[in-house]
């Protein structure tokens, strides 16, 4: 599996390769992958969650379609969807209309709003002939309820997905594959710790750009290239810079634009934590790989998921908490709220989330943004803003 | 005579909501418990059996929109940092709440002692509850209705929703009430809810002959009203739709088509099936707008919100849990794409339809997004055109009567035109 | 002879469109839609039957006197009616003059319009003996208004009769004049227009009869923005959308697909062969789509809406613009010309922006079939229809695209057609 060149290539060719991958629209990675063996089959997945190990245990490769960014010309996609309706499925629509999703065998569409739950049925209608998964996440709070279901829905999936991909169902797969996922959350945990910890050696922007190419790769190809970053950034001596530090919350479906996050970073704040991309580490937990793994995968995600926006939380106190905690977990200074325009979880969550931080003294602002966003003049001037009065007022 | 009966019907079910509202402003003092829940996936037979009362957020929403208050409660909403982008049933909602919580008819709405989560097709009513949870100090229960992602409602899904209401619905109402759960009552409720489906279905479906008695979207509203609410398994729920069906087929042995804003519509130009919700801040105003043209709806998906009951199911006495666990997985919102485009192809071909029109409203993406994939699929099943009309549920910055007028009379003009030269 | 009439009423133009009995086009007829409907709708009807008129007599005139004689004709009628409009304006701002100026100011004021309004109908009259080209697209009020304000500001007095004073009694009157009905009919004009003319032997006779041809208006029928306050009964008003495919088909019968992008809304119209519409999508109400999108970047820019399609042409590298948000239009535009992205470029993306809007109306329509013709006054913008047209060919291949010289006229058409046809 792992197929890193050696000598480890350095930082800066990592971030290259990220950012080429991340913007290939066509998907050439996990084309090329396909084209090695012809029996190869790949599934495609919208955000926010999908169990990736389920899918390689069936043999497939995941891949996230996490939208075209500002790098797509929406051609066909507006003609599916009203104005008032988020930009994430037009530029999705127009990614499988321009046949750049020809690769995929099957599309998975987890329960993340309604839009994304609706375009599962758009696919269907459009490609009768594809494999097309609509996935419940399990909501309710009493445990064993929700990891039965959850059971049963993992065992589903891995089933269909076995037949598309002509496999046999192996016990022995499934806990490899949950022995890799676990390896990916631990990369990309020590990467978060690590900008923590010390953001001047993580930009967000190439943390966000590695983690996007990520989405599209084989799960060997991102580990090799994630740990050598990983070990480049902890040598790199860094220079630490008189910033304010903040935790970036609510854009964990759509993604920001690339230029939103260099916007935030230059006009004087460091992204301490944030959701992009949340999926990949939304089962907070090493999953244990003993055991029957679709329990222990089901079970897992009952016992850890991150709290966010597209999940229940049982408790008003863990609503209220939940900013406080993120933002003394990470040391910030401040909370941006950064949602995408017509994101419902987000933005019903919002005046939730920031009575929350506010009743903890956490200064906050909010903005919303499309993925193809094309300009960042107001974002600098409120982040600029932010910083300045932050650093003025707000630090102790 | 007709016009006396008609007048029943209307007049029963004021006097049941006027009713129902004033227990509901004493409950303070009855002690009768009050649980909030939603309309779609509702379990009204359950909690009456445990003479708790029902409040229904989004019927608070629409009935506040028709009072002409949902702007200022909106606009509290949106002082309070709700977003312009969000549904307007939930701002609605909550600017009421903030505002002295008055209902429909003038009453003050009594606290909620349980929050009622009955999740049917809609993400935003588990963010509603969340944000309703942070007005009330009060016991929240959750059940979750998978969606019929594929379809159809599988057993493993029928299972799941049996066991949250066996395993949490019910002794939560339990510790509410301090009541044990009686399975005899709520088998006696299902009856009754049974036999009023039954009739509303005769209702629908009489709308099958020429002139239509019935108006199956705006005057469906009415109709739906009860059995989408409190009154869903009691003995006065059943009582409205018999006398509601009895008025229906007399209006329809007489010949004579339904009430509207411009009278009686007994000369009908155009049949249509209508998908989406209504705007309810312009009821009238949008009823008008197809009644003045001659237009009667035929058909329609909203009247399916609080269940679909005219492709076959009925609440079964026999199964008390996991028959209200089909009501819920069955309710339109919660049926896939796939599922509402064969519904309305099959609404345009068995009620002889004219035409369809999607009534698309900003708030709610359960509905809209995904609606002109439906239209494209209706139309090329059918080969009947559609029209695509655009507004909101109770944000009157939304609802702009030019333009839909504009579109209806040059979507019904293009009817007439195509009809006069299929008769040439 | 039977005449047909079709009135559309937009809300920046009025049109009118005269049919004969076989259902050829007579005349037309446009003006600015002003706050009186049927005014505008009277004054387009009046201007159609005057191009009526001419058309009956064009075969007469030319037969007589060659195609000069009739195209001096034109003009001479056309100097008539302005000498009429002058004449009017005149009268409203001598009326008006004494409440607007001082009791000092008065004579000296009065001077200055006698002056002014020699002046103005002078050049009227010279152009005509020059053999100027008559502009004809203008209404009174634009033509009129740079003319007067160009003669005011030569012959105004800084101390005395400012530019000031004598614009304002100019704006001050043009409205009473424009919303006042004013006789411009043919059969008042004509005798004088061809006084004008040194007479070639059967001329007048062509007129005359032309004059005298009994017009009779067997049925009319409104469309348009405002056809609701055509005093029409109800079933003499059809809606935009039927008058604009049956228009489009009248004007290129193997149309399917019409697009229209007007000032105010974009429809995407699919009709059959007999020009009934089958389908049709307009925009909500987002702007984002239409014709206003480019007012407001014309504003932002300081430059006439005409001038965008021109300079966004000279683009050799469009930038693409992802929001047609017309909230953020001025915000993206401002930002990109900060980071030195050249004008013609960023046009270049705002027109296929807009386009692409559009298309996807046109595509949840049903899609291109072929012929495809493109209305609206966007569809006089030269960068706009290059958008389209790689659009069209990138999106649905080879597809004849109609953009006619009279699409203004569409709707009226259309309207005219099914007057005829309920006759």
């Amino acid at each position: 599996m792992n197929r890193a060149p050696s000598p480890a290539p350095t930082r800066v060719a990592i971030v290259d390769w990220a950012a080429e991958t991340a913007g290939d629209l066509d998907f050439s990675a996990a084309r090329e992958w396909l084209a090695e063996d012809p029996s190869r089959r790949a599934a495609g997945y919208l955000p926010v969650y999908a169990p990736r190990e389920v899918i390689r245990a069936a043999g497939m490769l995941p891949v996230g379609v996490h939208g075209g960014g500002d790098r797509l010309e929406i051609i066909r996609g507006d003609a599916f969807y009203q104005s008032y309706i988020c930009h994430l499925p037009r530029s999705v629509i127009e990614l499988a209309q321009s046949g750049r999703l020809s690769m995929l065998s099957a599309m998975l569409f987890p329960s993340t709003c309604d839009v994304i739950r609706n375009l599962s049925g758009v696919w269907r209608l459009l490609y009768p002939e594809l494999y097309v998964r609509y996935l419940d996440l399990p909501q309710v709070p009493e445990r064993a309820i929700a990891a039965d279901f959850w059971e049963s829905e993992l065992r589903s999936l891995f089933l269909d997905l076995c037949e598309i991909a002509g496999t046999r169902p192996s016990q022995t797969r499934l806990r490899q594959e949950i022995r890799v996922e676990n390896e990916l959350r631990a990369v990309i945990g020590r990467l978060y710790r690590l900008r923590r910890d010390a953001p001047e050696k993580v930009p967000t922007e190439e943390l966000y750009t590695l983690l996007r190419a990520g989405e599209v790769v084989p799960a060997g190809i991102f580990l090799a290239r994630a740990r050598d970053y990983l070990a480049a950034a902890e040598a790199e001596p860094g220079r630490k810079r008189d910033r304010v530090r903040v935790v970036v919350a609510g854009a964990f479906c759509e993604p920001p634009p690339l230029g939103l996050i260099k916007t935030i970073e230059r006009a004087g704040c460091s992204i301490v934590d944030d959701d992009f991309l949340l999926g990949n580490r939304l089962v907070a937990e090493e999953v244990p790989s003993d055991g029957d793994p679709i329990r222990e995968l089901a079970e897992a995600f009952v016992r850890s998921a991150r709290k966010t926006s597209i999940l229940y939380e049982g408790r008003a106190e863990g609503k209220r908490e939940l900013i406080a905690r993120r933002v003394a977990d990470a040391r910030a200074d401040g909370v941006i709220f950064a949602s995408a325009s017509f994101c419902d979880p987000a933005l019903l969550d919002r005046p939730m989330l920031r009575a929350g931080a506010e009743a903890a003294g956490v200064p906050s602002i909010a903005f919303k943004f499309a993925e193809n966003t094309g300009q960042f003049q107001q974002f600098r001037e409120l982040a600029g803003t932010f910083a300045d009065s932050i650093k003025l007022w707000g630090k102790t | 005579m007709t016009e006396i009966a008609k007048d029943r019907s209307m007049e029963i079910q004021k006097e049941m909501l006027a009713d129902h509202y004033r227990r509901l402003e004493d409950a303070p003092k009855s002690g009768e418990p009050v649980v909030y829940t939603f309309v779609p996936g509702n379990l009204n037979e359950l909690v009456r059996s445990f003479d708790a009362l029902p409040v229904f957020p989004e019927i608070n929403a629409l009935q506040s929109a028709m009072r002409g208050k949902s702007a200022g409660y909106i606009a509290t909403a949106e002082k309070a940092g709700h977003s312009e982008d969000v549904c307007s049933y939930v701002k609605c909602d909550v600017g009421m709440a903030r505002s002295g919580n008055v209902g429909p008819t003038g009453t003050r709405l009594p606290r909620p002692d349980l929050l009622l989560l009955s999740y049917t097709g809609c993400y935003t009513f588990m963010k509603w509850f969340e944000l309703l949870r942070e007005e009330y100090d009060c016991p929240v229960v959750f059940v979750q209705v998978p969606y019929q992602g594929d379809g159809s409602i599988t057993p493993g899904h029928r299972a799941y929703v049996a066991r949250q209401i066996r395993e949490t619905v019910i002794p939560a109402l339990e510790r509410l009430t301090g009541k044990p759960y009686d399975e005899g009552r709520l088998r006696e409720s299902l009856a009754r809810s049974a036999r009023a489906e039954e009739d509303l279905v005769a209702v629908f479906e009489s709308a099958m002959r020429r002139p239509s008695p019935i108006d199956a979207y705006f005057g469906a509203v009415y109709y739906v009203g009860p059995i989408f609410s409190a009154f869903r398994g009691t003995e006065e729920g059943a009582e409205y739709y018999r006398t509601l069906r009895e008025e229906v087929e007399e209006r329809a042995r007489q010949g004579l088509g339904p009430s509207t804003p411009s009278g009686v519509l007994t000369r009908q130009k155009y049949r249509l099936v209508v998908e989406g919700p209504p705007n309810w801040t312009h009821f009238r105003d949008f009823w008008k707008l197809f009644s003045d043209e001659g237009a009667v709806v035929v058909a329609s998906t909203y009247s399916k919100v609080g269940g679909t009951y005219d492709f076959g199911f009925r609440h079964d006495m026999e199964d008390p849990l996991g028959t209200l666990a089909d009501y819920c997985g069955g309710c339109y919102t919660n049926i896939d794409l796939p599922g509402r485009v064969r519904m309305l192809a099959d609404y345009v071909e068995r009620y002889s339809a004219d035409g369809f029109v999607i009534h698309s409203v900003k708030s709610c993406n359960s509905f809209s997004a995904g609606q002109l994939t439906i239209l494209r699929e209706v139309e090329k099943r059918t080969g009947v055109p559609g029209a695509f009309f655009e507004s909101d549920l109770v944000d009157p910055r939304y609802f702009s009567p030019a333009n839909l007028k504009n579109r209806l009379e040059s979507y019904l003009q293009m009817i007439e035109a195509r009809r006069g030269a299929a008769a040439r | 002879m039977k005449t047909f009439v079709g009135i559309d009423l937009g809300s920046t133009t009025t049109k009118a469109v005269v049919l004969d009995e076989e259902g050829a086009v007579l005349g037309r007829g446009i003006t600015n839609s002003r706050s009186n409907y049927d005014l505008a709708a009277e004054v387009a009807r009046t201007e159609a039957f005057v191009s009526a008129r001419f058309s009956l007599l064009r075969a007469g005139v030319e037969r007589a006197a060659g195609p000069a004689a009739l195209d001096r004709l034109l003009r001479a009628f056309r100097l008539e009616q302005r000498l009429v409009q002058w004449a009017r304006l005149r009268q409203w701002i001598e009326a008006s003059a004494p409440r607007a100026a001082p009791a000092s100011l008065q004579s000296a004021l009065a001077a200055t319009l006698e002056e002014l309004f020699a002046r103005l109908v002078a050049e009227e009259e010279e152009r005509f003996r020059g053999d100027e080209a008559a502009d004809r697209s203008d209404f009174f009020r634009d033509a009129a208004g740079s003319a007067y304000a160009r003669v005011a500001q030569e012959i105004a007095d800084p101390r005395g009769v400012t530019c000031d004073l004598l614009i304002g009694l100019y704006d001050h009157s043009i409205i009473a004049v424009e919303n006042e009905p004013l006789d411009l009919g043919f059969p008042n004009h004509i005798r004088a227009a061809l006084a004008r003319c040194e007479g070639a032997p059967g001329v007048a006779e062509a007129a005359q009869a032309a004059a005298s041809a009994d017009l009779e208006i067997a049925a009319s029928v409104g469309t348009g923005y405002g056809r609701a306050r055509l005093p029409f009964p109800k079933e003499q008003i059809r809606s935009e959308i039927l008058c604009h495919g049956l228009g489009a088909h009248a004007m290129f019968p193997a149309t399917r697909t019409v697009l229209d992008i007007g000032g105010q809304d974009t429809k995407a119209i699919q009709v059959d062969g007999d020009g009934l519409v089958t389908s049709f999508q307009m925009n909500d109400r987002c702007a984002a789509g239409c014709g206003r999108y480019l007012g407001y970047i014309a504003d932002e820019m300081n430059m006439g809406l005409h001038e965008l399609g021109p300079l966004a042409l000279e683009s050799r590298a469009p930038v693409r613009i992802n929001s047609t948000c017309t909230v953020f239009a001025g915000a993206e535009l401002r930002e990109r010309l900060s980071l030195g992205e050249r004008r013609e470029d960023i046009l270049a993306g705002l027109h296929r922006a807009v386009i692409l809007r559009a298309m996807s109306l046109v595509a949840r329509s049903g899609g291109i079939a072929d012929e495809f013709t493109f209305t609206g006054g966007v569809a006089k913008n030269p960068a706009a229809v290059l958008a389209l047209r790689n659009l069209v060919a990138e999106n649905y291949g080879e597809r004849r695209i109609n953009i006619s010289a009279d699409s203004i006229y569409t709707g009226a058409l259309g309207a005219a057609l099914f007057a005829r046809r309920a006759a």
